[in-house]
């Protein structure tokens, strides 16, 4: 065959021949549009700041979170190096807040994924195998959806004891009826696609279908879901450390920053605004990156 | 309707019973011997045996459970192992604290949270629907007790009529209301100026405009009526998380709500009081959704008749 080139035109008759066309996958194109988003952009970058100080805590700050200094309790911000001044026992609050990164991110992030395994579980075979499986599942979703979530929280950590372990699981535990709701929904309309039918029909296996065909459509929905669920994670930590009920008591956390200093609040007023800014930026980062993502990756936004 | 009501309620009794049976599972499997931390480190074996015996701990787990459940229905949720009153009793005293600051609180939310809301909606995209919209991004993202401890701080110490302490004056309730209304008030004022836009949109609207209606009439009988009924769903899902809040804040104004007391009670391992407050919180809840859902399906015939179940 002689080859021939062929002039390609664009609708304002300018020549494209030249033009390499740009074949792109779905998570490239929403990393695309997720990249104009300024303020998705800024979260993550806070997100990813936070991570890093968790991680590399004791090269940031050259104090020690947990050694009491008793001649140096109760320093204003600013004095003999203490950025953010000590607490009562002489504690850096600064170390201490960045500290407590390591147990807020790791709890939002940790209880999150243990949710969407149940979830996921749960919602797909309730979508996918319908009738008694679904019955049964959807009045599990209820009832856990009905359940109030910081006093269940609050029981499960009376039960197992305080601790970071038990924190990542009593929250995920509560915490996958969302998930499992939101997963059925999309299975069933995914269930009547063609190309599950026709894996059907193929004899593929229930196993082989839920993991390598539904689990690759869900994981969008996943990932925004649980975004969006970090940000309740980490307040309701917050609230159960401030009562006494998250992390036993020498390790940083910032619920329980706030509730040791809810004694000074006369004298001492900054050390209770230090871990509480920390929760906020961090609450506010998550909520805004799960934003940006369900903006980037709703396929009928791309174009 | 009547099927509906009917098979909602099912569904209700459903939930409470599941989750009496968690409750129970829960608090029930733990490690730690109520009895032991009871009568002290000093009580001998036959003691804890006779004290367990009285109080029924010492028969299999499920007649435990069918005997709680069987009290629980005559009313009966056993005495407190400390205080030594009746559970029930200590209960509802302190449910009346709790309710009434989550009742307050949303009082305060939903003016606040609606006046900013229609605020900026109606001047959407201007410096004050921005300024008013990133208040509300942080009033939901500051956690109430933060919030509270600063309005000790900046208020309570400040201005002395506002106690940081206490409710033995109706006064001492406003801090308290208003640290655990922050976040409702956040999230409804975004619902609202979500919800007022899309309705200011429609066709009606400009025809009301054409008419020559004032626009005061339009935003507040046009708009904001045809834009209340997302506002109202969103309430129905609040109250629980209300309750619950309203637990925190108790602690830190020190006042004695279910909050404090369940509290106290985990402190000191007083099983019946915890395990009492858990089930009546929760069936309160279960309870209060069942009304909302019920008031949905009088209002919007699409969900008694199963079309929008999905």
């Amino acid at each position: 065959m002689t080859k021939t080139k062929l002039i390609q035109l664009d609708t304002l008759g300018r020549n494209i021949s030249e033009t390499k066309i740009q074949h792109s996958g779905y998570y490239y194109e929403s990393f695309r549009i997720f990249r104009k988003n300024k303020v998705a952009m800024l979260s993550l970058f806070v997100i990813i700041l936070m991570i890093f100080l968790a991680v590399a805590a004791p090269l940031v700050t050259g104090f020690d979170p947990d050694k009491q200094k008793l001649a140096e309790r109760l320093l204003s911000p600013g004095v003999k190096g203490h950025i953010f001044g000590t607490d009562e026992f002489g504690r850096d609050i600064f170390t201490r807040c960045i500290y407590g990164c390591r147990v807020s991110l790791s709890v939002g992030i940790i209880s999150q994924l243990i949710a969407s395994v149940i979830g996921y579980l749960m919602g797909v075979t309730a979508g996918y195998f319908g009738k008694k499986a679904d019955d049964i599942i959807s009045f599990f979703i209820q009832v856990f959806s009905s359940i109030p979530f910081l006093l269940f929280a609050m029981a499960l950590m009376y039960a197992l004891g305080s601790g970071l372990m038990n924190l990542y699981l009593s929250l995920g535990l509560l915490s996958w009826a969302n998930t499992a709701r939101l997963i059925r929904g999309q299975v069933l309309t995914l269930k009547q696609q063609e190309y599950i039918q026709a894996c059907i029909v193929n004899g593929g296996s229930s196993r082989r279908i839920i993991f390598k065909h539904l689990l690759p459509n869900c994981i969008p929905m996943l990932i925004i879901t649980n975004t969006l669920g970090i940000p309740s994670a980490i307040l309701t930590e917050a609230s159960l450390s401030f009562l006494g009920l998250g992390v036993p008591s020498p390790t940083a956390s910032w619920g329980s920053m706030i509730s040791g200093a809810q004694t000074f609040i006369r004298t001492n007023t900054y050390y209770s605004l230090f871990p509480g800014l920390f929760i906020i930026v961090s609450v506010m980062a998550f909520n805004m990156l799960g934003d940006g993502l369900r903006d980037a990756l709703d396929p009928k936004l791309h174009k | 309707m009547f099927r509906y009501i009917i098979k909602r309620t099912l569904l209700a009794l459903g939930i409470i019973f599941s989750i009496s049976l968690i409750t129970f599972l829960i608090l029930n499997v733990l490690p730690g011997d109520p009895v032991a931390a009871m009568l002290g480190d000093f009580a001998d074996a036959n003691k804890i045996k006779e004290v367990r015996h009285n109080l029924g701990l010492d028969v299999p787990l499920w007649q435990q459970y069918f005997q709680w459940i069987s009290n629980l229905l005559k009313g009966d949720f056993g005495n407190s192992y400390f205080q030594k009153k009746s559970v029930l009793f200590l209960i509802l005293q302190a449910f009346q604290y709790t309710s009434f600051l989550a009742v307050l609180a949303y009082v305060i939310a939903l003016i606040v949270g609606l006046s900013m809301g229609i605020i900026a909606a109606v001047n959407h995209g201007s410096l004050i629907d921005r300024s008013l919209m990133t208040l509300s991004v942080l009033g939901i993202s500051a956690p109430s007790f933060w919030v509270a401890i600063l309005l000790q701080i900046y208020i309570g110490l400040n201005f002395k009529i506002f106690p940081v302490s206490g409710v033995q004056t109706p006064i001492g309730y406003v801090l308290p209301a208003i640290a655990l209304g922050t976040r409702y008030a956040a999230s409804i004022a975004r619902v609202t100026r979500a919800s007022m836009m899309e309705v200011m949109g429609q066709d009606f609207i400009r025809t009301a405009y054409a008419k020559g209606l004032g626009s005061f009439r339009i935003v507040m009988v046009h708009i904001l009526r045809n834009a209340l009924i997302p506002i109202i769903t969103i309430i129905g899902a609040d109250i629980g998380s209300l309750l619950t809040g309203s637990m925190i804040t108790e602690n830190v104004f020190n006042i004695p709500g279910i909050g404090k007391l369940l509290i106290d009670a985990i402190g000191k391992r007083d099983i019946p009081l915890v395990q009492g407050g858990v089930i009546y919180v929760a069936t309160v809840c279960v309870i209060v959704y069942f009304v909302v859902d019920i008031l949905y399906a009088v209002v919007n015939p699409n969900i008694r008749l199963g079309a929008s179940v999905e």
